[in-house]
C-alpha cells in the first residue's frame, strides 16, 4: 500500500478513535469516501504492518506505533496549515487541502525546522491541537534556546566581526574560511547564534581579542574577518 | 644552556599495572596534577600549549603500580597541530584503561564540549573539575554532584597546584577501571536530525570490529574526521559515499558545514548540562582583571609595558650577573695559594678558575632569568604578548602564537624548538623552529654581558641584541619570502592573569637550573683542566694555530679563542667561562681589545646552535634540515664577525 494511503488511512483512525474507541471499517470508508471492502482490506494491510490491531466485526485500533505514526501525519498537517495561512496568508479551506497533499512528502527535518520558525505553535487554525513533538526537550523555548535560530534570520544585517566596535555581545551569523580553521573556532565555541563580544583590537590590522563562552580568545585579523555577527538592524 | 625537554622513553607495559591519561583542554592544570601524582617536575605556567610531548610518571597507590600519562591539551579530538595529534593518537590507540578529563571550572562550556567526545570512546572517564578556587573567586558555583548526574560519570572537585583531590582522582580511577559505559545517556544525545544519521552510519560500522563504539566512530566521522575515514575505509569501501551522503543531507538542512552543525549541537547541548549545575553568584574581581587586560594589551601602552618589561630584565640580570659573578671571583680570589709547582699552577688555573667562573655565571646570570621566565610564564603574560607581537610577527610569516616560543627561547633554545609544535603548520613550525635557535639564549646572554656587557657598557650589549634581532628578522622575510605556503593566523586563548606562585615559581626554576649544576658545571672544569693540561704541554698553541686563517686573518680575534669555539658548541656558555683559562688570566681587557670583545660575543652568539640545540632540531625537524641550519648559522656568524671587525676597528 503506498505511503500515503496508510497515512491518510492513520489520520482519519487517529481522528474517529478519540476516546481510544475501536473503529469501524464502515465508518472509515465513509470518512474516505472509498467502498468498505477497500477500507476492510486497507485495514488488513495495516494490521499486517503492525500499526493497527483489528478484529472483524468489532472495529480497528491504533497500536502504539500505529498511533505515533498517526500523531506525526497530524503534526506535520496542521503545522503546514499554519504555515499557509500565517506565512503564505491563505485561505483556510484551500490551506487545509494543500496541507493534506504536503504532510506526506514533508521530512521530520522540515517538520522541525517548521516547527521552529513558527516559533512552536500550540495549535491549528481551526483551533485543533498540534501533536507534540517527540524531541529531547522540556519545552519550545529550551528547543529555541538551544537552537539559537534568531541568528539565522537569511541574509539580513550579517556584518563582520571587525566592522564593529569593542562593546555589548551580537550573535554569531555565520563564519566562513578554511575549513580547519572553522573547525577549529566551532571547536572554541564560535558556533552559529552564540553571542560574542568584541574585546579590543591591536592596531594595524592585528588581532583582536573577543569574548565567547566566557573565555578570552585572541584572533588574527584575518580569521576575525571572516566572522560575521547580527548587525543592529538584525539584532532589533 | 640546555634544558633538555626530553620525556622518558616508553616503558613497556608491566602486568597489572594501570594506565591513565590525562586529558583536558590546554591551561586546565593537567601537568600540575600530573606533577601532584608522579612527584616529577613537569612545566607548569598560564599559558597554552606548555605541554607539547607526553610525559610518563609512576605512582604507587596502595601497593598497585600506576602509570600517569600527561598528554598535551586539547580542544576536540580532531589535531590542528602537531602536539594535538599527539594527543589524539594517543588515545585512538587506545592504551589508556582510565581517562582523567581535567576540566576548566570557569570555563564549564568550552571544556565539557571536549568531555562529551571523550564519554563516548567506550572507556572509563574519571572528570576532575579543577580550579573550582579560582572559579569560586569569580562567582561560578558548579555543583559537581548535579553534574555527575548529568554526564553519568564520577565527577571529582580538584585545586591542583594545592593538591587538593588530586588523590580521590586515582581512588576513582581504580573504582571505574574495566568498567566502561555503553550507553549513551538521553542528555548526551543530540538532535533528531543528527542522531538518525549518527544511527545509520552506526550501523554500518558495527558490522567491523573496531577498537572505539561505532557510535562514536560515527560523529567523528560526520564531523569531517578525514584521517580516520581513510582508516576505516580500508575495512569498508561503502564508508566514504555513505559519510558523503549523509554530510550532504546535512548541511542541505541547515546550509553549514556537518562539522559546524555537530559542533552547534554539542555547544547546545553541553550549554545545557552547563547551565544545569552552575551557578553565577557575583562578578566581583571582574572590573579590575579587565583594567590589568586593558592596559596590557593597549594599542600603545600595551607596548610601552612590554618594552619596558623586557628591558627591565636584561638591565636587572647584567646587574645582578655582574655584581655576582665578581664577589665569587673575588671571594676566591683571596684564597689562591699560588702554589708555584706546575700542580699547583694546573688546579688552580685549571680547575678552581673554571669552577668559580662556571658559578659566577650560573649564579648570576642564569638562575636570575631562570626565575623571572617563570614568573613570566605563570602569571599568564605570555599570551598577552603574543597578542601584541601578533602583527609584527606577521613581517617574518608567523603569527603570534610563534612569540611564544621564541620568548622561551631567551631561556634556551630547546624546548623553544620542541615549544614550536604549538604552531598549526608545517611551513610556520619550520620558519620559528629555526629562528627560534638564532634566539640570544640564557647562555648566550652570560657570553654578551659577562664580555661586552661588563668590560664595555649596556650600551654596546643592547647593539648585540639589536643585531640579532636584525638577523632573525631579516632572515625570517628571507624564509617567508622563499618558503611555499601562507600562514593562517592566530586562534589562542588568552587566560586571565594570576598570582605567580612563589613555591611553583622557585620549582620550576631550580627544574631549569639542576641540570646546568649537574652536567655544566663538571663540564666545564674538565673542559678547563684540560685547557690548562694543554697549555702547560704546549700543545695549545697548535690547535689555535691551526684555526687562526678563520679567528685572527678574518676576525681579528686573539688566536687562543680557536679553542673556545670548538668547546662552545657543547655549552654556550663555556665559551666565556673558559675564556679566562685560555686566556691565562681573569682580566679579560689586558689580553683582548674591546672590537675582539664585541666580535668575540657576536661570532659566539651566531655561529652555531650548542649541542643540545642540535638535537633537538634534528627531531623536530629532521637531521638534514638541522645540518643545513647549523651550516647556514656558521656561515652567517663568520660573515657577521668578519664585517663588524671592519667595520669597528676604525672606529674603536
Amino acid at each position: 500500500m503506498p505511503k500515503e494511503e496508510a497515512e491518510e488511512y492513520l489520520e482519519a483512525m487517529l481522528d474517529l478513535s478519540a476516546g481510544g474507541k475501536a473503529v469501524k471499517t464502515t465508518a472509515l470508508a465513509e470518512r474516505l469516501g472509498v467502498a468498505p471492502a477497500s477500507a476492510t482490506e486497507a485495514v488488513q494491510r495495516l494490521c499486517r504492518d503492525g500499526l493497527v490491531s483489528y478484529e472483524p466485526y468489532k472495529g480497528a485500533t491504533l497500536t502504539a506505533k500505529g498511533n505515533e505514526a498517526a500523531s506525526r501525519v497530524k503534526r506535520k498537517h496542521r503545522l503546514l496549515e499554519v504555515f499557509l495561512t500565517r506565512v503564505l496568508r491563505m485561505a483556510p479551506r484551500k490551506a487545509h487541502a494543500e496541507a493534506c497533499r504536503m504532510e506526506h512528502s514533508l521530512s521530520d527535518e522540515t517538520e522541525e525546522a517548521l516547527c521552529r520558525t513558527l516559533h512552536g505553535p500550540q495549535s491549528c487554525p481551526d483551533g485543533d491541537p498540534i501533536p507534540p513533538c517527540d524531541l529531547d526537550v522540556e519545552s519550545c523555548a529550551a528547543c529555541q534556546a538551544a537552537r539559537k535560530p534568531a541568528a539565522r534570520r537569511e541574509g539580513r544585517g550579517a556584518v563582520p566581526l571587525t566592522s564593529l566596535r569593542a562593546g555589548r555581545p551580537r550573535r554569531v551569523v555565520f563564519v566562513r574560511g578554511g575549513k580547519s580553521v572553522v573547525k577549529r573556532l566551532c571547536d572554541l565555541g564560535l558556533t552559529p547564534g552564540t553571542p560574542v563580544s568584541l574585546l579590543r583590537a591591536a592596531p594595524l590590522n592585528g588581532p583582536v581579542e573577543v569574548h565567547i563562552r566566557g573565555c578570552n580568545l585572541a584572533l588574527g585579523r584575518a580569521i576575525a574577518d571572516k566572522i560575521f555577527v547580527e548587525s543592529d538592524g538584525a539584532a532589533a | 644552556m640546555s634544558c633538555h625537554g626530553e620525556g622518558p622513553a616508553p616503558a613497556q607495559r608491566e602486568a597489572g599495572e594501570l594506565v591513565i591519561a590525562l586529558v583536558g583542554n590546554a591551561n586546565v592544570g593537567k601537568s600540575a596534577i600530573f606533577n601532584q601524582l608522579t612527584g616529577l617536575e613537569q612545566a607548569v605556567g598560564n599559558w597554552p600549549g606548555k605541554t607539547v610531548e607526553k610525559a610518563e610518571g609512576v605512582l604507587l597507590h596502595d601497593g598497585r603500580r600506576i602509570r600517569i600519562i600527561d598528554l598535551p591539551g586539547t580542544y576536540s579530538l580532531m589535531a590542528r597541530s602537531e602536539d594535538e595529534r599527539i594527543t589524539r593518537d594517543f588515545l585512538l590507540a587506545g592504551k589508556a584503561d582510565v581517562l582523567v578529563n581535567v576540566i576548566d571550572s570557569t570555563a564549564l562550556e568550552r571544556n565539557l564540549f571536549l568531555t562529551v567526545q571523550l564519554l563516548g570512546m567506550g572507556l572509563p572517564v574519571v572528570i576532575s573539575l579543577n580550579l573550582v578556587d579560582i572559579a569560586r573567586k569569580k562567582g561560578i558555583l558548579v555543583d559537581a554532584g548535579r553534574l555527575e548526574k548529568a554526564l553519568q560519570t564520577k565527577v571529582i572537585p580538584t585545586v591542583a597546584v594545592q593538591g587538593a583531590g588530586v588523590h580521590e582522582l586515582v581512588d576513582a580511577s581504580l573504582a571505574v577501571e574495566g568498567r566502561p559505559r555503553r550507553w549513551t545517556p538521553d542528555s548526551l544525545r543530540y538532535g533528531p536530525e543528527i542522531e538518525k544519521r549518527i544511527e545509520k552510519l552506526s550501523t554500518l560500522l558495527s558490522e567491523h570490529r573496531t577498537r572505539q563504539p561505532p557510535r562514536w566512530l560515527a560523529i567523528k566521522l560526520l564531523e569531517g574526521d578525514r584521517r580516520l575515514l581513510r582508516r576505516l575505509a580500508r575495512k569498508d569501501p561503502r564508508l566514504p559515499d555513505a559519510v558523503g551522503i549523509l554530510e550532504n543531507e546535512c548541511s542541505e538542512l541547515h546550509r553549514e558545514p556537518c562539522s559546524t552543525i555537530i559542533a552547534s549541537e554539542r555547544y547546545a547541548l553541553v550549554g545545557r548540562i552547563a547551565g544545569s549545575a552552575q551557578d553565577f553568584v557575583s562578578d566581583a574581581g571582574r572590573k579590575n582583571a579587565d583594567r590589568l587586560d586593558s592596559a596590557s594589551m593597549h594599542p600603545v601602552l600595551g607596548y610601552v609595558i612590554m618594552l619596558a618589561v623586557m628591558l627591565s630584565i636584561l638591565a636587572f640580570i647584567s646587574i645582578v650577573g655582574a655584581w655576582v659573578a665578581t664577589g665569587i671571583e673575588r671571594a676566591f680570589e683571596s684564597l689562591n695559594p699560588h702554589a708555584p709547582e706546575w700542580w699547583g699552577a694546573l688546579l688552580w688555573n685549571g680547575g678552581a678558575v673554571g669552577l668559580y667562573a662556571a658559578l659566577g655565571v650560573a649564579l648570576g646570570f642564569l638562575l636570575p632569568f631562570y626565575v623571572i621566565l617563570s614568573i613570566l610564564e605563570n602569571s599568564g603574560y605570555l599570551p598577552r604578548i603574543a597578542f601584541l607581537m601578533d602583527r609584527p610577527c606577521h613581517a617574518v610569516g608567523l603569527h603570534g602564537k610563534a612569540s611564544v616560543p621564541l620568548i622561551t627561547a631567551f631561556g634556551c633554545n630547546v624546548p623553544a624548538c620542541v615549544g614550536c609544535r604549538i604552531i598549526e603548520n608545517r611551513r610556520d613550525r619550520l620558519i620559528a623552529t629555526f629562528l627560534s635557535t638564532l634566539v640570544p639564549c640564557s647562555a648566550r646572554t652570560a657570553v654578551i654581558l659577562g664580555t661586552v656587557g661588563t668590560f664595555m657598557g649596556p650600551l654596546w650589549a643592547m647593539a648585540l641584541y639589536v643585531i640579532d634581532f636584525a638577523i632573525i628578522i631579516g632572515l625570517g622575510r628571507l624564509l617567508h619570502r622563499t618558503m611555499k605556503g601562507s600562514s593562517v593566523g592566530i586562534i589562542m586563548e588568552i587566560p586571565p592573569f594570576r598570582w605567580p606562585v612563589p613555591r611553583l615559581v622557585g620549582k620550576q626554576a631550580w627544574a631549569r637550573f639542576r641540570p646546568f649544576l649537574a652536567t655544566a658545571v663538571p663540564l666545564i672544569v674538565l673542559g678547563s683542566l684540560a685547557i690548562e693540561g694543554l697549555r702547560q704541554a704546549h700543545a695549545l698553541d697548535e690547535i689555535t694555530a691551526w684555526m687562526s686563517p678563520v679567528t685572527v686573518w678574518w676576525l681579528g680575534l686573539p688566536a687562543f679563542t680557536g679553542v673556545l669555539f670548538i668547546l662552545g658548541i657543547l655549552r654556550k656558555e663555556a665559551a666565556v667561562v673558559l675564556l679566562a683559562s685560555v686566556a691565562n688570566t681573569v682580566d679579560i681587557p689586558s689580553v683582548m681589545t674591546p672590537v675582539q670583545m664585541f666580535v668575540f660575543a657576536l661570532v659566539i652568539m651566531l655561529y652555531i646552535p650548542c649541542i643540545a640545540t642540535i638535537t633537538a632540531l634534528g627531531r623536530e625537524a629532521g637531521w638534514r634540515l638541522a645540518g643545513l641550519i647549523t651550516a647556514v648559522e656558521i656561515g652567517l656568524a663568520v660573515l657577521a664577525g668578519g664585517i663588524a671587525f671592519r667595520v669597528l676597528a676604525p672606529l674603536l
